[in-house]
């Protein structure tokens, strides 16, 4: 890796990260608005034109709040866990595809930060790592409410990894490579996977919305039952890097479904227009940005339709409903496969 | 790349100390994760994305988070102090002891080893793993699959309370 490609990435890197922050900043807006909508009020629309300044304003109160750690509270855990949940969730923007390749100067640069050889497992590593934030910093609150949340969301996340990684492995055999780039390629034109694994999207969009903590899966922070959950005893800056994980979770889970199911950067019919390579590169990352942004607002559609979960009901679904689909779809999958492709 | 070795490798021994003398049953399981997050960047440092990953799943994302979910269920939350028996101190360190030569003379045997498989580009790649485990090892790979299947049904035999 030379000079050039170095600066290229590292531009890059953090365009990335500037963009997660301000989609996960403007998805708390959106929320509100989708909500406001669906409940037939205003929503939003003091701070600016159309309230558009409203995250602004949120961000700058969370900043200003006074700041408290419990006398009981183990300090150096209770730090630490709000940065864990933010470091883990801005980690899998890495090796998400965003687009093509752009020509600039004779050369051609890749608009993905690292292509792993095991980009979807790598992506799976930190979603299960993500889970230690909650875990931690419910712990550290020493609060019986924080500590139920925690424990929830322990159980929770174990849970519904199982049945997200038996989704991927009937992906992986459809796709052949673990490379989130060959997986984006190789559903060029409309050979979206969505039209080859529905079964399996629908498992993984279930364990998404489990492994996100959004509704109607969102109890280790259940209000009615457990006041805040695992942050009920955060104020401050913390408490908002808790809210505002969750967000930046749900946009790069949103980024995952749509490279894995709906074609990444891909757009139908784009090469018959005869445009440059390069402007192709651009709409294709806006197509893919466009289809994020549905999947964000379907995920804001579902929390605003569905009640919550009971816990039980919960531990139901995963163990004894999708776990069996998923292994149904592998074999599915996998008997396909044999009988169409015996070489 | 021999910076990054000793970095990680001076991280691992310093949370591998603290796992045996941290006294607070949290610090000790947190510790132990940090650990295997540097193991984890010693397999990449030896181009075995594929192991480096599936151990970063495994250990740290399942096998860790039960050992917190238990320590925070039982709220294990004072110090623990363990009081042994005489015994039971002298035949641990003879254990530890005999465990140490058995490591000590696999290490020894890698430079013979090491000499007999130059380095290849792909290994440790999903690929190559997937080739030489369904092809050289397909038995003993199938064998143990099989005993993970009954240790999963031993579990549930002992998980139910009425069978």
């Amino acid at each position: 890796m030379d000079l050039t490609e170095l600066i290229f990435k590292t531009v890059f890197l953090i365009i990335i990260f500037a963009v997660t922050l301000v989609v996960a900043m403007y998805s708390t807006y959106g929320e509100r608005k989708v909500a406001a909508f669906m409940q037939d009020r205003r929503g939003p629309n003091r701070a600016g034109p159309f309230g558009l300044l409203q995250p602004l304003a949120d961000g700058l109160k969370m900043f200003m709040k006074e700041e408290i750690i419990p006398l009981t509270a183990n300090r150096s855990l209770f730090i630490i866990g709000p940065s864990l949940a933010m470091t883990t969730a801005l980690l899998t923007g890495v090796v998400i595809p965003w687009g093509g390749t752009l020509t600039i100067g004779g050369r051609e640069f890749s608009l993905q930060v690292a292509d792993l050889n095991i980009g979807i497992l790598y992506v799976f590593a930190m979603v299960s790592i993500g889970v230690y934030g909650i875990m931690i910093g419910g712990w550290a609150s020493n609060n019986k409410y924080a500590l139920l949340g925690a424990i929830r969301a322990a159980s929770q996340m174990i849970s519904y990894e199982l049945a997200m990684g038996m989704s991927i492995i009937a992906l992986v055999l459809t796709t052949g490579s673990l490379s989130l780039h060959d997986i984006v390629s190789q559903q060029h034109g409309l050979h979206w996977n969505i039209f080859y694994q529905p079964l399996g999207f629908l498992i993984f969009l279930t364990c998404a919305f489990a492994e996100t903590n959004r509704a109607p899966f969102d109890l280790p922070e259940c209000e009615t039952e457990l006041i805040g959950g695992y942050h009920t005893e955060y104020s401050s800056m913390k408490l908002g890097f808790y809210l505002f994980a969750e967000y930046i979770n749900m946009f790069i889970s949103s980024a995952v479904i749509a490279t894995l199911y709906f074609g990444g950067y891909n757009m139908p019919f784009i090469g018959s227009i005869g445009l440059s390579p390069n402007i192709v590169t651009l709409l294709g990352t806006a197509f893919f940005f466009i289809k994020i942004f549905g999947l964000i607002f379907l995920f804001m559609w579902i929390r605003w339709t569905l009640p919550r979960f009971r816990y039980d009901q919960l531990m139901n679904m995963g163990w004894k409903g999708l776990i069996p689909l998923a292994m149904f779809n592998i074999v599915a999958t996998g008997i396909y496969y044999f009988f169409t492709e015996l070489k | 790349m021999v910076f990054l070795f000793y970095f990680l490798s001076a991280i691992m021994i310093i949370c591998a100390l603290m796992v045996v003398f941290s006294k607070n049953p949290i610090n000790n399981v947190i510790y132990l994760i940090v650990c295997f997050l540097a193991m984890a960047g010693h397999y990449i440092l030896l181009n075995a994305q594929f192991l480096a990953v599936v151990h970063v799943i495994v250990y740290t994302g399942a096998i860790m988070v039960l050992f917190l979910f238990v320590i925070m269920l039982l709220n294990l939350n004072k110090a623990i102090i363990l009081r042994k028996s005489t015994v039971t101190r002298v035949s641990a360190v003879i254990t530890g002891g005999i465990f140490f030569l058995v490591l000590l003379a696999a290490t020894r045997q890698t430079f013979e080893i090491h000499a007999k498989y130059p380095f290849a580009s792909d290994f440790g790649l999903v690929s190559g793993i997937g080739k030489v485990l369904f092809n050289e090892f397909l038995l003993p790979f199938e064998i143990s699959s099989i005993l993970f299947i009954s240790a999963m049904v031993g579990a549930l035999m002992f998980g139910k309370k009425d069978v």
